[in-house]
């Protein structure tokens, strides 16, 4: 569904990105697992267009997806959940919620699927009409989640939808993941928190400054000695 | 008392013109934190784009008053807004645009140099087209009749025709761009793009067109003010964009740049403030020479002891 070329991606003449290959299988979820600095962020924002590959190749759905402007990588079927929530604070939840589904124009199906985010997040329900920045920031990862649904995406790319949540609300998250997955969507999941990632995963990648060292199945990367050590943080 | 409610009335006239260019500098400085120097010449051009219009239909003269605001003041409004919105769009793709990455230096020079440009290519060239008025000096704005001259007498006050034309425009020129900003789609892409540009792609928000829009709106109410300038002023000239531009930068800055509503309110008290300083502060210090300084004062004090404006800055999601 979704194929990454020997993607180099470059800011000025730094390389963050250098050289990886990659695929997601349609109704697969990928992990790309990581240090600080690795690079996933920056795989993310190419294949949404954010930022420009130096060089490598882009597919979706057999088409060429690298040089598409950014705006219309949406209506191609891909949702992207940016790292920091990057919320519009001065707007409700419910206008969030709405950009989310810009570019789409079934006013009756964005009304089901926004029925559908708050009854997922119950407190963006309660209180839809408050403004973005004004929330917890659990809850504001709740609001960019929905919001990436709202497009209804055939793969949903998400930067670390855990991060800064409880562990409850973390257990949350991962169910909606799977059960988005349950209804047909492939997801590209960023994730620190490589165990809950993994147990989820079809499959993972591991970056390391910029290059893809290791991928496995995610059941094969839970028991793996080097992900243990380094992602896992289990002292063997 | 009576003179004091003639002078609110002149003011608030006077701060509609401010208002309607002011607009212009919130808009874009909303989406792009820019502040577009160069849009007191863009409210010129409206001025001259009007002009042109009024030319190109034979300068008529001495016509009914049905025919002067049914056909011929319609047309030149439409005229200085067309001119107006190309220039503005010729420029942001030219000037802007390309320097969008860049330090904010760079775009700020550009500004400086596009308003000499145009200033000086309506002075120096405008007059040499056939038939047109030499542009070096002021051009006397085409007579409307019903409107230039005319005023009307309400309770021992007396107003301009022309002072009614800006407020009556002002205040549909505020609903309308209330309804764009909140109702449209486009509006939404505006405001979404001005709080974050990046993440208002991943929405599928065409970044380029908002930005490109706000450029748009904004000059078209500077046209629309161009035209109430020449009717107010009977004359205009390729230097006017100047003070006015600056007076109306001054008003957005009072109101809170980044505030539509600011811009409004700005504009509105701005021409107060010079109207009641003119009548009320007595000697040399209230005349016309110094209007301009309480203006200036005024933003100063506002500046010093309310930063962000009256309104406070970005409150309308800074579009
Ligand atoms: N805008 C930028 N300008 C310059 N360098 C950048 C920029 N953004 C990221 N980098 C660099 O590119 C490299 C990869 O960053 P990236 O954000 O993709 O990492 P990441 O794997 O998402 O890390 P994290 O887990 O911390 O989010 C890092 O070395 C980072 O410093
Ligand atoms: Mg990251």
């Amino acid at each position: 569904m979704l194929e990454v070329k020997d993607l180099v991606v470059a800011y000025g003449r730094v390389q963050a990105v250098k050289g990886i290959s990659f695929t997601v299988e349609q109704g697969q979820i990928v992990s790309l697992l990581g240090t600080n600095g690795a690079g996933k962020t920056t795989t993310l924002r190419t294949i949404s267009g954010l930022l420009k590959p130096v060089s490598g190749e882009i597919w979706f759905e057999g088409e060429r997806l690298d040089g598409v402007p950014a705006h219309q990588i949406v209506t191609r079927g891909i949702a992207h959940s940016p790292e920091g929530r990057r919320l519009f604070p001065r707007m409700s939840v419910e206008d969030n919620l709405l950009l989310g589904a810009f570019t789409r124009r079934d006013a009756a199906g964005v009304r089901q699927d926004l029925d559908r985010v708050y009854g997922l997040f119950t407190v963006l329900g309660e209180r839809r009409n408050q403004a973005a920045g004004l929330f917890s920031g659990g809850e504001q990862q709740m609001l960019a989640i929905g919001r990436a649904m709202m497009s209804r995406p055939r793969l949903l790319m998400l930067d670390e939808p855990s991060m800064g949540l409880s562990p409850i609300m973390t257990q949350t998250i991962m169910r909606t993941i799977a059960d988005l997955q349950a209804e047909g969507t492939t997801i590209l999941l960023v994730e620190q928190n490589a165990q809950a990632a993994l147990q989820l995963s079809d499959r993972g990648y591991v970056l390391e400054v910029g290059a893809i060292t290791f991928s496995d199945t995610g059941a094969a990367l839970l028991e793996d000695d080097r992900v243990k050590r380094t992602y896992l943080g289990v002292d063997l | 008392m009576d003179l004091f409610l003639q002078q609110l009335v002149n003011g608030l006239s006077l701060g509609a013109l401010y208002a309607l260019i002011a607009v212009g500098y919130t808009v874009v400085y909303g989406i792009v934190q820019l502040i577009n120097f160069a849009h007191g010449e863009i409210f010129m051009v409206g001025a001259f784009g009007a002009y042109t219009t009024w030319m190109l239909m034979g300068a008529p003269a001495s016509l009914s008053v049905g025919i002067a605001l049914g056909v011929v003041l319609p047309a030149m409004l439409l005229g200085g807004i067309v001119t107006s919105v190309t220039v503005a769009l010729l420029m942001e793709r030219l000037a802007y645009r390309p320097l969008r990455s860049a330090p904010r230096l760079a775009p700020l020079i550009s500004a400086i140099g596009i308003s000499i440009a145009l200033q000086e290519a309506v002075r120096l060239f405008y007059g040499r087209i056939p038939g047109f008025p030499d542009s070096r000096r002021a051009i006397p704005f085409p007579v409307i009749e019903g409107i230039t001259g005319r005023t009307v007498q309400f309770g021992g006050l007396t107003i301009q025709y022309s002072a009614l034309f800006t407020l009556g425009a002002l205040a549909v020129c505020t609903v309308l761009l209330w309804w764009f900003v909140n109702k449209t789609r486009m509006g939404r892409a505006m405001q979404a793009t001005s709080q974050d540009a990046d993440t208002s792609r991943l929405m599928g928000i065409n970044v380029d067109r908002a930005i490109a829009t706000a450029f748009a709106v904004g000059a078209a109410l500077a046209a629309v003010a161009g035209l109430a300038h020449g009717l107010r002023y009977n004359n205009i000239d390729p230097l006017m964009g100047f003070l006015s531009g600056l007076k109306a930068f001054t008003a957005a800055v009072l109101g809170g740049i980044g505030n539509i509503n600011g811009a409004v309110v700005g504009g509105l008290t701005l021409g107060v403030v010079e109207a009641m300083a003119t009548t009320f502060i007595p000697g040399q210090f209230g005349s016309s020479a110094w209007k301009d300084v309480w203006a200036f004062v005024l933003l100063i004090l506002v500046l010093v002891f309310r930063p962000q404006g009256l309104l406070g800055a970005k409150v309308v999601d800074r579009a």
